[in-house]
């Protein structure tokens, strides 16, 4: 185990909570792109929704990003070198890829937006359906995804204990980011037209995230091995107990036969597991 | 004029007078915080965005039973191969002329990123000014061929400023001598770590004991880079054929 006498950065709520609505944004994009290209028709209004949501969510990000800054008028400076004026971009740098990605995935989900936003309106059929529409919501939902996950790897690339001590960190934001970007999805159904069939599937999809969510927590601590003793504190262990009730509760009631107030339960539970293990990973690993 | 500088920090000859630490904060004009008083004379604890040297006391039991310290001047490393440089995402963190490590105040927008990434405890944020801040090598005073305020005020001369190369040679000699007068338990730090630190430091005990990471822990964040990409990728993989599979069910029977 690597042992390093690093500062904490002070990365606070702007950070976590970017890092809960980034995995939300780029998670529910990606279900949006896929639910429209492996859908039926019964399907559409929901992956419309997927990208009406994923965009005013997205639009959030930049301005937690900013305001969490010393400087935040130099917020440009992550983007071109404020010296010489060419683009800043190293590859090896999770924090400068994360800043150019949200920025493309943000043309994505503004053209996808307003391409729902219109359908919606005069009920015709959307303009990315064609050939290369499928292309770009494809690239899109992968800008998407790349954003819900590149959370994670921005901690491990540094030399903080914990986040530095494992690689599966980037993976569980991504399992995560898409277990509540389903929740997200399935609630806000539910505030319109109950479309069962497409809230089934988000259901049957979720419990792979869940799975998924859960095996990788547990790579997690495996991987941290004796550097995870840090989360035995009461306020870590409390936490990771939301975790645990925000992942395996709406595990169950997925399987459940009773409607909808578990699944209505089970997304609000997902949505507090995922804030909270986004609060005891970013807080545990600087306090 | 294009020159490779380095400390050497001799701690044997450390008498933890504070000289460094005073003179740097009046040259580098750096207020300093409130003093912390524990049951030592250490009242300025780490190295931050105020304390650009840092005099640690380290309590040991001598052979005979009695109790010394353990004193050491600490500073910015200035590796070759700077963590903090690696991830500054704004390429605020550059290499001098000095072949030095120095963060551009007026590039910087303090997103914290080196803070997490430096192995040293060195950089603190400013709350002031939002910027990232650490020991500069006394930039200025490089350029006006002085030494460094530390090295000026070091009484005993445990600070040691020059050429990299020589401040290598004096370091090896230093050694070389301590081990001849039988104390096996010097050391130096430096050498190898971070494909060379422009501070080195004499020590009479384990790195560790200084805050200073072992030879085989000093690895750069970037390590982590391609293991997480992938581990995030399979992730994707799988999530998505997860979605695909579970959206491609046309039954809708639950």
């Amino acid at each position: 185990m690597v042992e390093h006498f690093v500062t904490p950065p002070q990365w606070e709520w702007y950070i976590v909570w970017y890092f809960f609505l980034g995995g939300i944004a780029g998670g529910v994009y990606a279900l949006g792109a896929i639910l429209r290209l492996m859908g039926d028709e019964r399907d559409a209004p929901v992956a419309r929704l997927a990208f009406l949501l994923s965009l005013p969510v997205l639009a959030v990000c930049p301005i937690l990003l900013t305001l969490d800054l010393g400087r935040p008028l130099r917020f440009w400076h992550m983007m071109i070198d404020s010296r010489t004026f060419g683009l800043n971009f190293k590859y090896w740098s999770p924090m400068s890829v994360g800043v150019w990605v949200l920025l493309i995935f943000s043309l994505f989900a503004l053209v996808s937006f307003l391409d729902a936003l219109a359908g919606l309106r005069s009920s015709r059929a959307s303009l990315l359906t064609g050939g290369l529409g499928r292309v770009f919501v494809i690239v899109g939902a992968v800008f998407g995804l790349f954003l819900a996950g590149y959370t994670g790897v921005l901690l491990s690339v540094s030399n903080q204990p914990i986040w530095s001590d494992t690689w599966a960190l980037g993976a569980l934001f991504l399992a995560s980011g898409l277990s509540v970007a389903a929740a997200t999805l399935s609630l806000v159904t539910r505030l319109g037209r109950h479309e069962q069939t497409a809230e089934a599937k988000l259901t049957r999809a979720d419990r792979y995230f869940i799975v998924l969510e859960l095996a990788l927590l547990v790579v997690f601590f495996l991987s941290l091995g004796a550097a995870g003793s840090r989360f035995l504190a009461p306020r870590w262990m409390a936490l990771w107990v939301v975790v645990l009730i925000g992942t395996l509760v709406p595990l169950a009631l997925h399987f459940s036969t009773e409607r909808r107030t578990p699944a209505l339960l089970a997304a609000v539970l997902t949505l507090v597991g995922g804030l909270a293990l986004r609060i005891v990973v970013v807080f545990g690993a600087q306090m | 004029m294009a020159r490779t500088v380095g400390f050497f920090t001799d701690t044997t000859l450390c008498i933890g007078c504070k000289a460094c630490e005073v003179a740097c904060k009046e040259w580098n004009q750096l207020p300093g915080h409130a003093p912390e008083f524990g049951d030592g004379y250490d009242n300025t604890t780490q190295l931050d965005e105020q304390n650009w040297r840092h005099v640690q006391f380290h309590e040991r039991t001598t052979a005979k039973g009695g109790v010394a310290w353990n004193m050491m001047s600490d500073v910015c490393k200035h590796c070759a191969m700077a963590s903090c440089m690696e991830v500054c995402p704004t390429n605020a963190i550059i290499r001098t002329e000095f072949d030095t490590v120095y963060i551009q105040p007026n590039v910087c927008n303090g997103c914290r990123d080196c803070i997490a990434a430096c192995p040293y405890h060195v950089i603190g944020f400013d709350e002031a000014s939002g910027l990232a801040r650490k020991c500069t090598f006394c930039y200025d005073r490089l350029q006006a061929n002085l030494m460094p305020a530390c090295a000026k005020a070091c009484p005993t001369e445990s600070i040691k400023f020059g050429e990299l190369s020589t401040m290598r040679e004096v370091a090896g000699a230093r050694l070389n001598q301590l081990r001849g007068q039988g104390m096996a338990e010097a050391r130096l730090y430096g050498e190898k770590e971070y494909g060379g630190l422009h501070a080195l430091f004499l020590l009479t005990d384990k790195p560790e004991v200084y805050g200073l990471p072992p030879t085989e822990s000093a690895v750069l964040p970037s390590r982590n880079n391609v293991r997480s990409y992938l581990g995030s990728l399979l992730t994707a993989v799988l999530g998505v054929a997860g979605a695909v599979f579970a959206f491609r069910d046309r039954g809708g029977k639950e």
